[in-house]
């Protein structure tokens, strides 16, 4: 065998060796636990997994809102089980709830499984509508009956879980 | 999901069962061990080995055969701890049958025993019966929580079998370490399947004791000393371990039990207390015998300056032969088949067989193996994260950390950071017991991944069913 032939089979081997690590790390990349987080409703296509043209298409398409100035861009929970939990309004409707395909799903007695919804309206203002829970919805102190638009800051009360829209 | 408003939904990952991920790892993990039997064979003979064929397909099919048993018994196992033990278990045997070329090493044999036998045709041997226990494991434990039962079982199995060396008749004295046993012309390794008994044993009593262990503790200086009666059980261990460094000249295996214990207490208990009273009393333990036994003298002396006993000492002259040998290695090694690492002579391909890997494959090689031993614990931890029951997590970690620990302890004692030990690294060394009782140890690792990763069975009741409560004005 000539020393070439070694040389090639000696670095080879370790290439090979170590392409089978990397494939390895890369199996356990796919392959980690956890939560998956799926874009959901009118923005399809805007996951990393979207068709290339589709991604195109969305980028060059304006926005569907223009986000009004001094919006409030979060959702926090202020009071109750899930004190700490926000979640970014993107202009899609959040439903709050004990049905586990709420939004907010709340670990709370006191709540429905559908109490209550969320939602911008044409010209991006936050208004929260009780869909007919057992308790109420409350805004600042106040049951709701109709859908409200909420002011910056005011407190929603659901059953022990109040929330608020923050900037 | 009859809501489409949502923005996002957060739900948890369905885990594919990811077989077919396996089976073509396995595939690879096959191929680069024919591949490097073909380079020994070039580089020493200059042809291709004549038994390339019977080898690669015997690996091959065994290969096969476990990827059959865990794809219809454990289907959601992990998909990378059955391919990385075969690379390893093929290398192993392919470094073996290099160092069966050595004429060196078949003289040496000649000289000591009369005659020279193949160590490689064995370790296929021992390979396929290994294959056969990790199907049987699959096949017998279709539950690893049964195993809870048999709590103190195991620990006195385990006892029998760490003490089965020392009785007159029984064990065999190999070279200053009693650890081996003969039966029927077989020499055994009892410590081997005792680590696994003894994860057994441990889980189990940790998973009762883990709460009085945690939280009935006095604090001192930052520390939290556990009562009187919770340490019984640790220093029971710590004397039983010192036993076996004192009766059976096995520095490594007590080390194994006694670490495995620790760690498994560190992770029941989240006290970092444990690590501590553990690393002082192990020390403490090392010192006393070290100082003692000649045999762990010995190997202190040959582990702190190898050199300057060279000529006089074994003990000696095999450290630092395998310090050259990762030396002379150097960041790619020489070659397969073209190191000199079979000076180390005896025990060159048990418990000097990652020397031939330094010398052969070079640095990368052994960062590669290291990582490669680095995943299979990593999978390990990782099955004990997903364990869904309190048994299967310290069964686990017991299993992962036992590994890791000897590896860490083989590696390190070649390499001359630690004494050595006179362990078989996992899978590549020579000699039966260690390849079986290592491949029954993935399989009960596969077993608990694949109950862990199994997708959670249908949720209780949906809260949605349930009464709201109503507030009523008082």
């Amino acid at each position: 065998m000539s020393e070439l032939t070694l040389t090639v089979m000696r670095l080879g081997f370790l290439a090979v060796l170590w392409l089978f690590v990397i494939v390895a790390v890369q199996v356990i990349r796919s392959d980690l636990f956890g939560t998956r987080v799926t874009q959901r409703g009118s923005r399809r296509g805007g996951n990393a997994s979207g068709a290339p043209a589709q991604g195109g298409r969305q980028a060059a398409a304006p926005p569907q809102q223009r986000q009004r100035r001094g919006a409030p861009t979060k959702l926090v929970v202020s009071e109750g089980t899930l004190t700490g939990t926000t979640v970014a309004l993107a202009g899609q409707t959040i439903t709050l709830g004990r049905a586990h395909d709420s939004t907010i799903v709340l670990d709370d007695d006191y709540a429905s499984s559908r109490h209550a919804r969320i939602y911008p309206d044409r010209d991006g203002q936050w208004i929260v509508e009780d869909l007919g829970s057992t308790n109420g919805t409350y805004l600042d102190r106040t049951r709701l009956t109709t859908p409200t638009p909420i002011p910056p800051g005011a407190p929603i009360r659901i059953g022990k879980t109040v929330i608020e829209l923050r900037k | 999901m009859s809501v489409v408003t949502n923005t996002t939904t957060i739900g948890a990952i369905e885990l594919p069962s990811r077989r077919n991920t396996e089976l073509l790892l396995l595939a690879f993990a096959v191929v680069i061990p024919i591949f490097a039997y073909a380079n020994v064979g070039l580089s020493i003979h200059g042809k291709l080995p004549p038994g390339m064929i019977a080898y690669g397909g015997g690996l091959a099919v065994l290969a096969g055969i476990a990827h059959l048993v865990v794809r219809r018994y454990a289907k959601y196992a992990d998909p990378l701890l059955l391919p990385i033990g075969t690379l390893l278990n093929g290398l192993g045997c392919v470094l073996i049958w290099r160092l069966d070329q050595s004429e060196r090493l078949q003289n040496l044999a000649k000289r000591q025993f009369g005659q020279f036998s193949e160590s490689a045709p064995r370790q296929m041997m021992y390979t396929a019966l290994a294959i056969a226990l990790f199907a049987a494991v699959l096949l017998l434990l279709k539950d690893h929580r049964t195993l809870q039962r048999f709590t103190y079982i195991s620990m006195a199995a385990s006892l029998v079998l760490l003490i089965l060396p020392v009785i007159p008749g029984l064990g065999a004295d190999v070279f200053g370490a009693k650890i081996w046993i003969s039966v029927a012309g077989f020499s055994i390794q009892p410590g081997e399947f005792a680590k696994i008994v003894i994860a057994i044993f441990f889980a189990g009593y940790l998973m009762v004791k883990r709460d009085a262990l945690a939280l009935a503790s006095r604090r001192f200086m930052g520390l939290y000393l556990p009562r009187g009666r919770d340490l019984g059980p640790i220093l029971m261990i710590w004397a039983m371990s010192l036993l076996v460094l004192v009766f059976e000249n096995d520095l490594g295996t007590s080390l194994l039990f006694f670490g495995m214990f620790v760690i498994m207490l560190y992770v029941a208990t989240e006290r970092t207390s444990w690590i501590v009273i553990g690393l002082v009393m192990s020390v403490a333990g090392a010192a006393v015998v070290g100082a003692t036994a000649s045999h762990v003298k010995a190997r202190v002396t040959a582990w702190l300056d190898p050199f300057a006993c060279y000529t006089k000492s074994g003990a000696c002259e095999q450290v630092g032969q395998s310090i050259m040998s990762f030396g002379s290695g150097g960041v790619l090694g020489t070659g397969w088949g073209q190191g000199n690492s079979d000076l180390i002579g005896f025990a060159a391909n048990s418990d000097f067989i990652f020397s031939t890997v330094g010398e052969e494959l070079g640095l990368a090689g052994v960062m590669a193996f290291l990582l490669l031993y680095g995943l299979i614990i990593e999978r390990g931890v990782r099955t004990a994260l997903a364990a869904r029951d309190p048994f299967g997590k310290l069964f686990a970690i017991g299993l992962s950390g036992a590994f890791a620990l000897q590896i860490f302890v083989v590696a390190g004692g070649v390499m001359g950071l630690i004494p050595l030990t006179g362990m078989t690294m996992p899978f590549l060394a020579s000699g039966g017991s260690s390849v079986l009782a290592n491949w029954a140890l993935i399989g009960i690792l596969i077993r608990i991944s694949d109950t862990a990763r199994r997708p959670a069975p249908a949720p209780a009741p949906s809260p949605d069913s349930e009464m709201t409560q109503v507030v009523r004005p008082s």
